[in-house]
């Protein structure tokens, strides 16, 4: 695999390797200490072009405990701020021995774009409303976890809320259906995209029609600006209508899952505290983040033949 | 000077005539089984002869962009596809709503020398669509065509001041179709591929709303409206229907809306990236069958050069624009079996009528009429590369693809300005 930048390019058969490389991963992870020196010499630069705290920290955290070396980018404190171009930017960096970039920018795309000015990896941090890969193979390792069995066949998968402006909506519809599940999304009619009619998907818009048959619930983040937008009237609207409410909590099954991809808003679309949420894998999300980026960096950069020699190394 | 084109089949009002062409002191002079020589033989062998091109939409992007295209660049772009005259878009910087600009563009035109570059004006000052542009002063100084292209004239009341002004100036009003409030942000066209992509959808209904609108203010207002660059479905519909009440409506299409489909942007290639977007399968179908029964008038280029910085940006920040000069004839006939008569309608005879500009454009060839003419092989394949396009700019969706029917020779004013595909000057 060259690059990471959508579930679609990566296919069913690469994410069962990647879901299956990050359990090794999280061996190394609960090691004293958690360091292996798989990625020495290799070079990953962190390019961020918009906020982001926990996918930045996870794939930089992961890319240090397999020892290669960070570079960091951040827009604000570099020559993106004197208009630099991406373009420039990237042969700038490529050209300082970068291995793989990992990438954020708002708008759809860009992976695609920069891959044509670097011979080094592109691993898709999210891409405008496209995809967030990395968040949907962490996404499927904590369901496979949780419901303890390796394929989601006849598990009924829930996705509620901003669906349109949603990357992780994208990766997760595209992953989870891979692996067999029935996806089903609710949201406003005006949060959806307009062609959702093609997607392997089904759509309701009543959270309460469909909230006792979940098995796994997953809350996306509403951006406060889809109100200024005029795509919903109010939050509090929205949140009485698709938040996850005590009371809709109450009816979840006590095998469910829930999961939110973060940051959370609290009072919008959560207003139960996951931590009193026993249904919650909210955290479990958050550590195998940091598997499952190792087991990605892994595939892209270290030489064929090393993983299994990882492999054992992890098993011996 | 005398120019003779030789072995050629002529598209005449009587049909196809195999004639050899005398041309002197820029107009035919002799047609003929065996003409004189001249001071220049073009060999037409293989090709036809048909009234120079005339496009109605190009953008020159002089003043105001010229690393992009300058009109001398670009005009040598619209010689090599067989132009002979260019509608010069008036979205420039400043734009083309006062007599000085208008005569700059038609100055540097002629020093050119390639073509004739026919400016259009604005509807509305700096095309903000809030007032009118001076279209009387305008159309004394010989501009026949006004549109604010690039946007439509948004407000109706506004456009509907517009077209009752127009009516006495004897003018045509050209829209670009789109209600803006529809397309914020838009990249592409809305469609599976937008909801997949994650972008802004640029819907059908923002085109045809501002068509319909259009068509119901020419029945109010009886003014000339044509439609640029249609693209949907819907919109040939409500053309057709309103050309069957003899409403004096014309419509054009591009060549890229002929061939190419709203898939292309899954590569996230902002060569692909056009106002309006490109669409469906089904929407290029109608296209053709819009043009094939006369619905639309015009095949048109919307030739728009960018320098390639800019269509490096991100797709959503990258500007909209393709070329289409050097490549609209060989486009066309790669997608649609037309006859070399439908190519004279379609790429000359109608936009010349459109455009104003029939007295010295878009005639079939006949003794006495303008030497503006073009020579073509209708089946001539060939390969786009960029390096060979006389263009300044290469933003062409078109490379490395085969196309079929290419223009060996342009004659202008009765100069020779290209030939064997190569411009003189």
């Amino acid at each position: 695999m060259k690059h990471l930048r959508s579930i679609r390019e990566l296919g069913r058969d690469g994410l069962e390797q990647l879901l299956e490389s990050a359990t090794h991963m999280a061996e190394i992870n609960r090691r004293p200490i958690p360091k292996v020196p798989a990625l020495r010499g290799k070079t990953v630069v962190s390019l961020f072009y918009e906020d982001s705290t926990r996918t930045r920290l996870s794939f930089e955290t992961a890319a240090k405990r397999l020892s290669a070396e960070t570079m960091s980018f951040s827009v604000s404190t570099s020559s993106v701020s004197k208009g630099e171009s991406l373009r420039d930017t990237i042969e700038t960096i490529s050209h300082m021995g970068a291995h793989c970039f990992v990438v954020r920018h708002k708008s759809s795309g860009v992976p695609w774009q920069i891959a044509q000015w670097t011979n080094a990896s592109i691993i898709n941090a999210g891409d405008g409303a496209h995809q967030h890969p990395s968040q949907a193979i962490v996404d499927c390792l904590t369901v496979r976890q949780a419901i303890d069995q390796p394929f989601f066949d006849g598990v009924n998968v829930t996705i509620v809320g901003d669906i349109k402006h949603s990357r992780v909506a994208r990766s997760n519809i595209e992953a989870f259906t891979m692996l067999g599940a029935r996806v089903t999304v609710v949201a406003p009619p005006t949060l959806l995209p307009s062609h959702i009619g093609h997607w392997p998907v089904t759509v309701v818009h009543s959270l309460d029609d469909v909230i006792a048959s979940t098995d796994v619930l997953y809350m996306l983040r509403l951006q406060s600006e889809r109100m200024d937008q005029g795509l919903i009237p109010s939050l509090s609207e929205y949140g009485s209508q698709f938040g996850l409410t005590m009371e809709r909590a109450q009816r979840l099954q006590s095998s469910a899952v829930v999961m939110h991809p973060g940051p959370m808003n609290r009072g919008v679309e959560m207003h139960v505290d996951p931590s009193d949420l026993s249904q919650s894998r909210i955290h479990q999300q958050v550590e195998n983040g940091i598997s499952v980026r190792m087991a990605v960096l892994f595939d892209l950069l270290a030489r064929d033949g090393e993983l299994q020699q990882l492999h054992e190394e992890v098993s011996a | 000077m005398s120019v003779a084109i030789r072995n050629a089949l002529v598209v005449t009002k009587r049909g196809e005539e195999r004639l050899d062409v005398k041309i002197a002191q820029g107009v035919i002079a002799e047609m003929g089984t065996s003409v004189g020589p001249a001071d220049s033989e073009l060999d037409g062998t293989n090709c036809h002869v048909l009234p120079g091109f005339v496009d109605l939409h190009a953008h020159l992007r002089e003043p105001g962009k010229e690393d992009s295209e300058t009109i001398e660049t670009g005009s040598r772009a619209g010689a090599r596809g067989g132009y002979t005259a260019l509608v010069a878009m008036p979205n420039t910087n400043p734009a083309q709503d006062s007599v000085p600009v208008i005569e700059f563009v038609r100055m540097q035109g002629e020093r050119a020398g390639l073509l004739e570059v026919v400016p259009s004006g604005c509807i509305t000052v700096g095309r903000a669509g809030t007032a009118l542009s001076p279209m009387a002063e305008l159309a004394r100084a010989g501009v026949q065509i006004f549109t604010d292209d690039g946007s439509g004239v948004q407000d109706p009341a506004l456009m509907r001041r517009a077209m009752e002004y127009s009516r006495e100036l004897g003018i045509t009003l050209a829209q670009h179709c789109e209600v803006s409030s529809l397309t914020v942000g838009a990249v592409m066209n809305e469609c599976s591929c937008s909801s997949d992509l994650g972008v802004p959808g640029w819907p059908a209904l923002a085109e045809e709303l501002m068509v319909h609108r259009d068509i119901e203010l020419a029945k109010l207002t009886g003014a000339r409206v044509h439609f640029l660059h249609l693209s949907t479905a819907g919109s040939v519909h409500l053309v057709r229907q309103a050309k069957a009440l003899g409403l004096p409506i014309t419509a054009e299409v591009t060549p890229h809306h002929l061939s190419l489909t709203e898939e292309l942007l899954r590569s996230f290639d902002s060569v692909y990236k056009v106002n309006p977007p490109l669409r469906s399968v089904a929407d290029i179908e109608a296209l053709k069958a819009g043009l094939l029964d006369g619905t639309i008038d015009a095949i048109a280029t919307d030739h728009a050069p960018h320098v390639r910085r800019d269509k490096e940006l991100p797709l959503d920040q990258a500007p909209p624009g393709m070329l289409g000069l050097e490549t609209a004839l060989g486009v066309v006939l790669s997608v649609l079996d037309l006859t070399p008569l439908q190519v004279a309608e379609m790429m000359s005879v109608r936009p010349a009528k459109i455009a104003g500009i029939a007295e010295r454009h878009g005639m079939l060839p006949e003794v006495g009429g303008p030497a503006n003419l073009c020579v073509v092989d209708m089946h001539q394949e060939w390969t786009v590369e960029p390096r060979s396009l006389a263009s300044k700019s290469t933003n062409t969706p078109y490379v490395g693809r085969v196309l079929r029917g290419k223009v060996r020779h342009t004659v202008f004013n009765g100069h020779v300005v290209v030939s064997d595909g190569k411009a003189m000057r």
